[in-house]
Formats: C-alpha cells, structure tokens, sequence
C-alpha cells in the first residue's frame, strides 16, 4: 500500500514538474516581453540604456536554460518573480487577492453543492414523474449558460429591477450574494447531473431490490442504500470542480469588479504580466493534483471495496 | 376447503414500451398453499420473473398489474401500494435474489445488512440485533459468524453470499419466501449445497416457498407442484412428479425432452468411426503438461493451470468440465493461441503451435476457431451478419467476392438462418440465432478443429438443443473435432466422447464419458455428477 | 429440423416490441431532439446567409435610432450607436460558429489522434502521452485558454484555437479508453482470431466502435466552445469591436444594463439556446453509441 502512496505522489509530481516547464516555455521563453510593453510607453520617457538596465535587472536576456533554473529554483523557495505591472513580488500580488477569492470560492462551492443535493433528491423524489423529469432537466439548463451572462443578468434582475441588492457600495455580505450564486449554478449542474445519474443507476441494482424486499421504504432506500453508493464516484470529479471554480471566479470576480485572484488573472493577462500567470498556472495545477492526490488517498477510506487492493483476484 | 396462502388469479402485468402498454403474462392463475413449495419454470421472456415481482409488490416502475389479483391468506394484495406493502414485504413474504454477488450493498457490513430487516419492522435494542444476526448467519452455516458479520460482501464468496441473502429472508420466518433463480449464478456444487439450505430452513420452518427457475431437473428435484409458463401463458400445472411423468402439453414434453439433466444417459457411439479404431497419429489436439502461470502485482505467481493433459482424436469430441477457477478458461486460451502457456506442449493437426509467431500464427489459425459463450460480446454490433461470416475469407484472401459469398450465403443456409437474416446486425437477432452467427463465422474457414468456450451455456434449454444438434450433425458432415468446454456435466454427458475434469488448475480425472460417470475415480467428479439436478425425482419415478 | 424454430427465444430483453425498424426509429425521436437540430440550423443559415433574415447594416448604426427598446421594427431593440441588435446576432453567428467549429477541429483531430495512437500502441507511448493529457487537465480549462493567448495574441482565430487545444486532454482521455476497451472486447479478439491483421482490426472493428462516443463528445464540446468563445470574446480577448460577436455583444451591452436590458439578455439567451441544442444533439449522439 506505501508503494502505491509513494507512486501516486511520484506522478503527482512529474505532473506538476511537467506543468511547470511548459508553462515556463510558452509563457517566459517565447512571448514577447511585458517590460517592453510597460516601459516603452512613451509617457515613461525611459530611454534605451534604461531599458536594458531594466531588462538586465530582470535577467531576461540571460541563456534560456540559466533563466529556467533559477526560475524554477525560485519556485521551489516561494519566490514567484515580480509582476511588472503591479510592481510587487508576485507572491506578494498573490497572498494578497488569496483571502477574497478562497472566501469566494468556498462559499460557492458550499451553495453549489447545496443546489446539487437539492436537484439530485428532488429528481428522485418528487411525487409526480412530469414533475422529476422537469428538475432533471434543469442541470443541463445551467451548463449552457455563460456564467458572465448569468452575473449580468442576476444584477440586472436583482439590483436594477428589483432593487433588493445595491450595487453601490453593498455591505461585505450584500455584496457577496450574487456572485457566490453566479459561481455556484455553473458548478452545480455537473454535479447534480452526475449525482441523478448515479442515483438511477444505483437504483437499479439488485441490492435495492432487496433492501425494498426486506420492506424498507423508499426513502429508506435512497438514505441508507442509494445515497452513499451515488455520492462515492462524485469524488473523483473534485478535482475538474476545483478547476471549474477557479475559472469561475475569475469570470465572477471580472463581472462584479471584485479584487482576488481572478481580477488579478484578468488584469495580467491583458498587460501580458506573464510571471503572475505563469504563478497562477503553476498553483493551480498544484491545487488540482493535491486535490486528486487527495481524493485518491481517501478514496478507500469510504469505499470498503479498495481496502484489500492487495487481495488475491476476484 | 381451507384458504392456500397464496392465490394468484387471473394475473396480467403490463409494461410501458413507447408510450404504450405490452402485456408480458396473460391471466396467470396458480396458489401456493402453507409449507408447499411451487415451482415457475419457463425460459427467458416467459413472464416468470414478472409474476414473482408482482407477488411481492416489486415490479419495475414500467410495469403495472392490468388485471388479477393476488390474494395472500385470502386478502387482495395486488393494489396494495406504499407502507401498507412495505409492512408484510419482509415480514410474511421475503425474497432470495437471482445473482448473490450485486444484491448485497458493497458498502455496508454483512451484520448491518441482516440487521436492517430486524430495524426496518421496528427492532430497536442494538443487542438484541447483534445477537440475532450472529444466529441467523450461523444457521445457514456461515462459519465464523462474528468475523462475517463485521466483513463486507466483497470479502465473501458467492456461495457465502447467498446464504447471507437467505439468512435475511429467513429472519423474520415469513409465510412465504420468493427464491428467484436462487442459484443460476453458482457453481453446480455451490447450487446443489444452498438448495439443500433453502430445503432444510423451509422444512424447519414450515414455510412456503415459490421457485422461479428455467432449469426444469432443479424444480422437479425441489418442487411439490410445477406452473409450465410459457410466453407470459401457463402451459400446465400439475404435482411434480406427475408433471415429470407424464407431461399433458406440447411445451411441457419439449421442455422435459430439452432438458440434458433429465434426458436419459449417454448418446450413442458419436463419432461415424469408434474413438479406439483412430490411430494415436490422427490426434487432432494433444497437449502435454501445460503449467500456465500468471503475475500478480508484479511478483506472485499463481498456477492457474497446472499440468494438464489430454489428445483427441479427431473426429470426436474433447469436453473440459470445471467451476470457476478450475483453469479451464487459461487452458482454451493456450490452445487457441491467445495465450501463451508456461511450459508444456501443444500440438494442433500437428502443427506446435508454442513456436507460432507472427504471420506463421496467423496463418494457424486457420486451423482451429473459437466459439464464445456470449453471441451478445463476440459479435462486431456493427457488422451486419453476412459481414460476420465474410471476415474471415477476406482476412486469408481466399476467393474473389462471388465466390464468398456462395459459400457465406449456403453456409448460413446450413447453420439454419434465413436470408432474411442476412443484412441485419447483431442487435435484431435473438441469443439461438446470434449463436448460429458465430458459429457460421468459425465454420467458414474449414478448419479441423473447433473449440466450443461455454459456447450453449447462456442459452435457454430448448435453443441449447437446437444449437447441441446442429453442432452434432456438422460434426458428422465435416469430421470436425470439438473442444467442449462447460460446467455443466449434463450437456457434457450429451455431447462429448471423452472429457477431463479440472479443479483448481488440476486435472482430476479424464477418461470416456460413459465411463467417468459410470466409474468416476475422483470424489470432486463424484460430487459434481450427484450435483447434476433432476435425479432425485428420476429416481422416483 | 435445423432451421430457425419458433422457439428461438430473444436472451436479451424480451419486453423489446419487435416490430418495423423505421417505423420504431422514426416514433422514438424526441421533440425535443427535434427542436435543437432545427435551431443549430437555423443558426447555421444565420452563419451562411444573413441577408435572407435582416435588412439592416450590422456595424453602420443610425445615431438616432439609438437604444431603441424591441419594437416591430427593430425586434430586438438598437444599441448605443443605433445598430440593429437581431442584426448584430444574424452577423454575429458567422463568428461564434467559426470560432466553435475551428476549437472542435483542433480538439478532435490532435486528441482523438493522440488518443488513438496512445490506446492502440500501448506501452511506453501510451504511458507519456497519457501523462501530457494529465498535464493538460491539471490546469483550468480557462487558465490554459489564457495562457495560449497570451502567446498568440488576441483574435477570433487564436482564441478559437486556444479553446480548441483546451478540448484536446478530453478527447484524447476519452479516444484512448474507448480503444482500450473496444481492443478488450471479444469481437475484437475473434476478429484477431479468424486471422485479421492488426490494421485490418483496428480500421474494421476498433475504429468504428470507438468514434461514436467521441462524435457524442464533439457534439458537446461545440456547445462548451461556443460559451468559452463569448466569454473570452467578453472578456476582450477574442474578435475586435466592432465585430458583433455574442460574448462581444453582451460586454458592450453591459455599460446599459439600467437603461437597456435588451443589450444583455438577448445575446445571451441566443449562446445559452444554440449550447443547449448542441448538449441535446451529443446526448442522443452518445445513445446511439450504447
């Protein structure tokens, strides 16, 4: 079992390690460079000796494989580079909008996965069959709506026509309402659809029919039999959820103006600040495998069938 | 005359297809009375199953009851619906399901899951359950019933597992327990030990028992009186031993001629020459001490097949008899060429084939074919069935395109499918004819020698005949040599000249049919030949 | 008595109403189905021929004309600049569409290639494509869309293509494991079997049983690349004003959203029915596949 945790980690790794180098090509290495972009502004009245001053102070002229060592030897002691455009150490950009968007983020997955709980069991459990194929189809509705439209028309419907919520100057909680309900519908209907799925096919199997033949009720069924059964390969999506977050945060965090990581996403890549999104890349991808890592490490630890792994075949 | 306790009148259930209801059984009238036990036997489609889920107030979310009734002591249970079924469901009727190994929640432990039944009709001290559970599991001769009680299903076997489900459907010694093919997914020694536990609990206990099965020998060992469904329709009903003996319907006597378990004996000297007149030389098949190991995680090994021996002579037919596990399989596998044996030797129509690679393995295969228990896996759904028997004339560039087809098209005439047939796929064939496809698509390319893997196993009895015949005569017409593989020692006893039986990689015994089961030598072949169902009535009869 | 008897009785699911196959097919398709093919169409004509569906110029505005609300006349209102927005929508189409169709090329030809090739070589090329995929799905779908347009630049194209190399992990995870399990299937191994050389199996039996669920995945990654191109063309990193993109539409909309609600719900409930559509279309595509 130790061999297969120290594999995992191992891959998890080369996983990262692999994000790292082609992130650090495509975005260090073969793009034009932000300091040209920021300091040739005229405005700045910098001439050509003080840009190569500068360019030489960012060691970007320096041999490809030497920039890659020391940025990678850099990553590895938490030193992210410098944005151009904030003119601040990356890692400092980061801790900075870190609070605001992981406030955001688990709060939209909470209610997120609220709304897919809620879907999945009314899907199963409404009285009438029109009415669970009508909220079965309600995930699919939620996949296809752009979540800046989604922003925008909760704004439009809830502050401008309504006005229960005040776009100018909301209070800290006000102003978190809508864009916790706009990242959490997106996220919510893969969910939701993946958990109906997974119900119906639980259903289905011949253990229900004996636990109904035992006498139990359905809702008996669906709390002790179904539900755990149903909830166990919805884990290993976690990771593509944690990813779809992310992105959905900077969307978010773009419609309603808000400072975090997504703003921050946003304004770098318009000013083409790639060290701060060579950072975000890399943390990402970091979040996504540890997440995986996770999951997979627990995985056995809910489903009783992966404990022997070392067992004899069936 | 005293109320039966179960009286099933005028049933017909429906199911909603494309917005519309189809009738699967047609006025289905039969009653169980206290203590009997009543067998339903039908093949696949024959509403069996459907009748029983009704009883029990299971039938699917499609299916509705149209009309009938189902009076249990006396009292209409048929619209019965919610709490008011969930109350006696457990309590005074209770089932043993079709396939032990997914009617058990993977995760949840054994105790909780007998405990449940006791919980669900209000039991409440945790104790009381506990010590009630390792009763029950210890009455259906679990050994070890605190160890099983804390395990979950996947650490038991699938002959322990049923006994755990019938551990739950006894528990509450209901009035009458449901047995849904309670054995067809074990193995033939497992199946004869957990009828003989249903059998014994039932006698103790005085309660009824209502058998669905397809396998005629298992109800005329079992049963007190026998419903022939057939097609949603009964075709007789009658005591059992007088059913057996003297059959009043045309389906009924078909059945009994089908069944290989009650047909008498061995066939008659099968091959158009005796297996002894055949010189050693003209061994179709020999295969000397095949060992076949496997790796498991990289280090263990495990001797699946452990030297094994056997030549046929050709012309006649080989059968393989085992459980699951006995090696069987690996061993079909080296034979054909897909696997590759440890050490060992086999020599097809003199060809050995451990030295085959490539193109030269290609070209062998020519030789010998495989036929696959399941026409559903083995055939390309996508093909159409002409194309199935086509490929291989295609593969080896044999004929132009005129000329396979003549031979594809008389070919497919002679396994006996239409050609109507012909341009279809798959799909819109039914499990006979699908059959009849594989086997038309291993005939094609002559070869000598034919191995048949479970090849009428998934099949219902009297399409099994059917298939056995055919296979028969194509024997006799083309002087082909068959590798029979099967666990079911009846369709052995039909079909084979000679066969081995393997167990746990071994070969216990091989020799000619009649003489293994005249004089078997091993106890394991002992005991898998008193586990063939249908003797103890025959002996009665 | 060797032909077929009457008794050949269907093993698999004997509740199946046999019956004429056409009739059966033809009463089994879903209005709903229906509906989503005919607005794909219908948006596709938008794409082809704009002309046949409005009169009015889609980036010459009528100043005096501006912000409109829905009249007969301009049934879906006029923006700032006094542009006909349902013209704006009809020209915008040719873009979304392109762009849609462009990132599902790229996805599907490079991923089900990789796929492909990794599941049907196997070993150690199985093993390190399989890893690049892992790499590719470790990093969001809208982080890795960024990135490469950073280093392509802003367009229609290079933002089609960045959403296009976005889809490539999924189509290849999802080609290699159909090959894998169509390889392990014994129709395949018979084919192998009654003498079929390597090539001849795969374009006989595992190619046409493995695309049918990656088409299922092509149709619903039309739908993802049509809500990913508006939302870069909303975040400003796709088509230029005054391109009337839809993400396009709705980010210039967005400075009216007070006064002019048409702006923003128009062009977003066109993107959210042409995705639904398509997610409709892939889902019956994937049960054909079963």
């Amino acid at each position: 079992m130790s061999r297969y945790i120290i594999g995992r980690i191992g891959q998890a790794l080369l996983v990262l390690w692999i994000a790292f180098t082609a992130s650090f090509l495509l975005l260090q290495a073969l793009p034009g460079d932000a300091i040209l972009i920021k300091f040739q502004n005229p405005e700045l009245g910098l001439g050509p000796e003080q840009i190569a001053a500068l360019r030489d102070a960012y060691g970007v002229d320096s041999p490809l494989w030497q920039q890659y060592l020391q940025a990678l030897g850099n990553f590895l002691t938490g030193n992210f580079g410098y944005s151009v455009v904030g003119s601040v150490p990356v890692a400092h950009e980061l801790l900075t909008n870190l609070p605001a968007t992981a406030r955001l983020a688990s709060l939209g997955f909470t209610l997120a996965v609220i709304i897919a709980l809620g879907l999945a069991f009314l899907a199963t459990l409404a009285p009438f069959a029109w009415l669970r194929t009508a909220i079965q189809s309600i995930p699919s509705l939620f996949v296809s709506l752009p979540v800046f439209w989604l922003g925008i028309m909760l704004i439009q419907i809830f502050s401008f026509r309504l006005k229960w919520i005040s776009v100018i100057n909301p209070g800290e909680f006000e102003g978190l309402i809508l864009p916790v309900i706009t990242l959490a519908i997106p996220i919510s209907a893969p969910l939701a659809q993946i958990l109906i799925r997974n119900i119906d096919e639980v259903s289905t199997q011949p253990f229900v029919a004996v636990a109904r033949a035992k006498g139990a009720s359905p809702s008996w069924v669906l709390w002790r039999h179904v539900v755990k059964n149903a909830l166990l390969p919805t884990l290993t999506i976690a990771g593509i959820l944690f990813g779809e977050l992310l992105a959905g945060a900077v969307i978010t965090e773009t419609v309603f103006g808000l400072n975090g990581i997504g703003g921050l996403t946003e304004r770098s890549v318009r000013f083409q600040d790639t060290s701060v999104i060579q950072a975000i890349v890399v943390f990402s991808a970091l979040c996504f495998v540890a997440v995986n890592l996770i999951v997979d490490l627990l995985y056995p630890v809910f489903d009783p069938r992966l404990r022997r792994l070392k067992g004899a075949p069936a | 005359m005293s109320t039966p306790l179960l009286s099933v009148e005028n049933l017909s259930v429906a199911y909603k297809e494309a917005e519309r209801y189809a009738r699967v059984t047609h006025d289905v009238s039969f009653s169980v009375e206290p203590g009997e036990v009543v067998a339903l036997v039908g093949e696949s489609g024959s509403g069996k199953t459907t009748t029983a889920q009704a009883v029990i107030g299971l039938l699917p979310e499609n299916g509705r009851i149209e009309h009938g009734a189902i009076r249990l002591n006396g009292e209409d249970i048929a619209h019965w619906t919610g709490k008011r079924f969930d109350a006696i469901r457990g309590r005074q009727i209770s089932l043993i399901p079709q396939d032990p190994t997914s009617s058990l929640n993977p995760v949840k432990t054994i105790g909780a899951q007998v405990g449940e039944i006791l919980r669900i009709h209000g039991e409440r001290d945790g104790k009381a359950i506990a010590a009630r559970v390792i009763e029950l599991l210890a009455r259906v001769g679990l050994s070890d019933p605190e160890l099983r009680a804390r395990q979950y299903p996947h650490e038991l076997s699938g002959g322990m597992k049923q006994r755990v489900l019938i551990a739950i459907a006894i528990a509450l010694k209901p009035q009458l327990i449901i047995a849904d093919e309670p054995t067809s997914a074990l193995d033939v020694t497992v199946q004869r030990r957990i009828l003989d536990l249903i059998d014994e609990l039932r006698r103790d206990t005085g309660t009824a028992v209502l058998l669905v099965t397809h396998d005629l020998g298992v109800a005329a060992d079992r049963a007190d009186r026998i419903v022939v469904l057939q097609g949603g329709r009964i075709q007789e009903t009658g005591a059992a031993r007088q059913l057996l003996a003297a059959p009043q319907s045309a389906y009924a006597r078909q059945l009994l001629a089908d069944a290989p378990s009650l047909s008498a004996g061995t066939r008659a000297a099968r091959s158009p020459y005796p297996a002894a007149v055949i010189p050693a030389s003209e061994d179709a098949i020999l295969v000397e001490n095949l060992v076949h190991d496997f790796q498991i995680d990289g280090r263990k090994n495990f001797r699946a097949v452990d030297d094994i021996s056997f030549a046929v002579r050709r012309g006649t037919t080989h059968a393989i008899v085992g459980e699951s596990g006995s090696g069987k399989t690996t061993t079909v596998r080296d034979v054909v060429g897909f696997g590759r044996p440890t050490s060992g030797r086999i020599s097809i129509a003199g060809t050995d084939i451990a030295s085959l690679k490539g193109d030269a393995l290609r070209q062998f295969r020519q030789k010998i074919q495989l036929v696959y228990q399941n026409p559903f896996s083995s055939l390309d759904p996508r093909q159409t069935v002409f194309s199935i028997v086509e490929e291989p004339l295609r593969n080896f560039g044999r004929l132009d395109a005129a000329a396979r087809a003549d031979k594809v098209n008389a070919l497919l005439e002679r396994v006996g499918l239409p050609e109507a047939l012909r341009q279809r796929r798959p799909r819109a064939l039914s499990g006979g004819q699908r059959q009849r496809v594989a086997i038309a698509r291993a005939l094609v390319l002559d070869p000598e020698v034919v191995v048949l893997d479970e090849a009428v196993s998934a099949l219902d009895v009297t399409v099994q005949a059917q298939i056995l015949k055919l296979l028969d005569e194509l024997q006799r017409e083309r002087g082909l040599t068959y590798l029979f593989v099967s666990h079911d020692l009846a369709v052995v006893r039909q079909i084979s000249d000679t066969v081995s039986v393997l167990q746990n990689g071994r070969q216990v015994e091989t020799g000619p049919v009649a003489e293994v089961f005249r004089n078997p030598q091993s106890p394991y072949t002992r005991e898998l030949i008193d586990a063939i169902p249908g003797q103890r009535s025959h002996a009665n009869v | 008595m060797t032909s077929i008897g009457s008794t050949d009785i269907l093993v698999s699911k004997p509740r199946n109403a046999a019956g004429n196959p056409l009739l059966q097919r033809l009463r089994g398709v879903s209005p709903s189905l229906v509906l989503a093919w005919g607005i794909i169409a219908l948006v596709v004509l938008f794409a082809v021929a704009p002309s046949l569906f409005t009169s009015f110029n889609p980036v010459q505005g009528v100043p005096a004309e501006k912000l409109k609300a829905p009249s007969l006349i301009h049934i879906l209102g006029t923006d700032a600049l006094g542009r006909d927005l349902f013209a704006r929508i009809v020209y915008g189409a040719v873009h979304s569409l392109t762009g849609a169709f462009v990132a599902v090329l790229v996805g599907l030809v490079v991923g089900t290639t990789l796929g492909l090739f990794a599941g049907a070589v196997g070993g150690l090329v199985e093993e390190a494509v399989m890893r690049v995929v892992d790499v590719l799905l470790s990093i969001p779908g809208l982080l890795l869309m960024l990135s490469i347009i950073i280093l392509l630049g802003f367009g229609t194209v290079n933002a089609a293509i960045a959403v296009g190399i976005t889809s490539v992990a999924g189509f290849a995870r999802l080609s290699r494991s159909e090959v894998v399990r169509v390889r392990r299937s014994e129709y395949v191994e018979a084919a192998f079997g009654s003498g079929g050389t390597f090539l001849s199996v795969l374009w006989r039996h595992v190619l046409p049983n493995s695309l049918t669920s990656v088409l299922a995945l092509a149709a619903l990654q039309f739908g993802g690349a049509i809500l990913a191109i508006s939302t870069l063309g909303f975040l400003g990193y796709g088509a230029p004003p005054p391109t009337p993109e839809w993400g396009l539409l709705i980010a210039e909309g967005r400075n009216y959203i007070s006064t002019a609600w048409w702006l923003t719900t128009a062009p977003g409930l066109v993107v959210v029915l042409v995705v639904l559509s398509a997610n409709r279309i892939s889902q019956a595509l994937g049960k054909v596949g079963r």
